[in-house]
């Protein structure tokens, strides 16, 4: 234990210490990786879990404000639990529309399902 | 404070990392088990949040619910038993420009603007269960009755939409 924390003195001055901007860049950077989720996979599936990644960014941002607010409100907390709410139902909706195209069309690929364009 | 920089250094990047092969990987099995990392990192970025309730809640509903229902999702639409579990992807050299572009941007913007806001002084720790609870019954109380119809509307669409049609 001494052994690390005294590596960890010597790397500390490397890494700065944690604030809410630290938060911050890891949900900005998630939210862009569902972004890229959304827009580039082809299958249905690999859309919906972009869209988690997208609400799991946003959640992070609620709860880190809401910790780091003056007075420590759980107002950010709350709006979460909507956000996780609201998660939940749209992926179930999401996956029942997914197996009806999947019934109808035989692919999830959503390139493919362009019918409404003809 | 240096061992809670350094949980927070630990599981940002597994949250990353994991998130980065959910996007990446060519897989789709892949995909979903390595979003099931990305929630477990968030929910412990949560507990270092001290929002120690929303915590176990990710973990119950995205790892408990949601991702099974991913899972399922993949089972019954891909062939399992051929090859056929790759995906490709479409329009990949823009959407990586975009989404650089609003990585950077949001970093950015969220590093300048909020560089050096630290914890507040009062901010000790307490649990957040009954305080949450409290909030739900009396401010929030109309979202809360109002995301209880969602929910039961929600199920009973998704049941009526993924149910097979026998004659028609």
């Amino acid at each position: 234990m001494g052994s690390l924390e005294s590596f960890w003195n010597e790397f500390s001055g490397w890494l700065p210490h944690v604030q809410l901007a630290h938060f911050l860049i890891v949900s900005a950077i998630l939210f862009a990786l569902g972004i890229y989720a959304i827009a580039t996979r082809r299958n249905a599936i690999m859309v919906l879990m972009g869209v988690e990644l997208v609400l799991n960014a946003a959640n992070i941002n609620f709860i880190a404000f809401s910790r780091y607010s003056a007075d420590m409100n759980f107002d950010g907390q709350v709006a979460a639990i909507f956000v996780i709410i609201l998660a939940a139902a749209e992926a179930a909706i999401g996956l029942a529309i997914v197996l009806n195209i999947y019934h109808r069309f035989q692919t999830v690929n959503v390139d493919e399902v362009s019918s409404l364009k003809e | 404070m240096q061992l809670f920089d350094l949980v927070f250094y630990v599981f940002a990047l597994i949250t990353l990392i994991s998130g980065c092969v959910v996007v990446f990987s060519k897989n789709i099995i892949y995909s979903a088990f390595s979003l099931l990392f990305t929630f477990f990192g968030v929910a412990a970025l949560y507990v270092l949040l001290h929002a120690d309730f929303l915590a176990v809640t990710q973990i119950l509903i995205y790892v408990g619910g949601i991702l099974v229902l991913l899972l399922f999702g993949v089972m019954l639409t891909n062939n399992v038993i051929s090859v056929d579990m790759k995906t490709g992807t479409i329009q990949a050299i823009p959407a990586l420009i975009i989404a650089a572009v609003v990585a950077g941007t949001l970093a950015g913007l969220s590093y300048s603007t909020w560089r050096g806001v630290g914890v507040p002084a009062a901010g000790g720790p307490q649990t957040t269960t009954g305080t949450l609870g409290r909030m739900l019954m009396t401010s929030y109380v109309i979202p809360f009755e109002i995301a209880s119809v969602v929910l039961l509307v929600a199920l009973i669409g998704a049941a009526m939409t993924a149910r097979r049609h026998r004659n028609s």
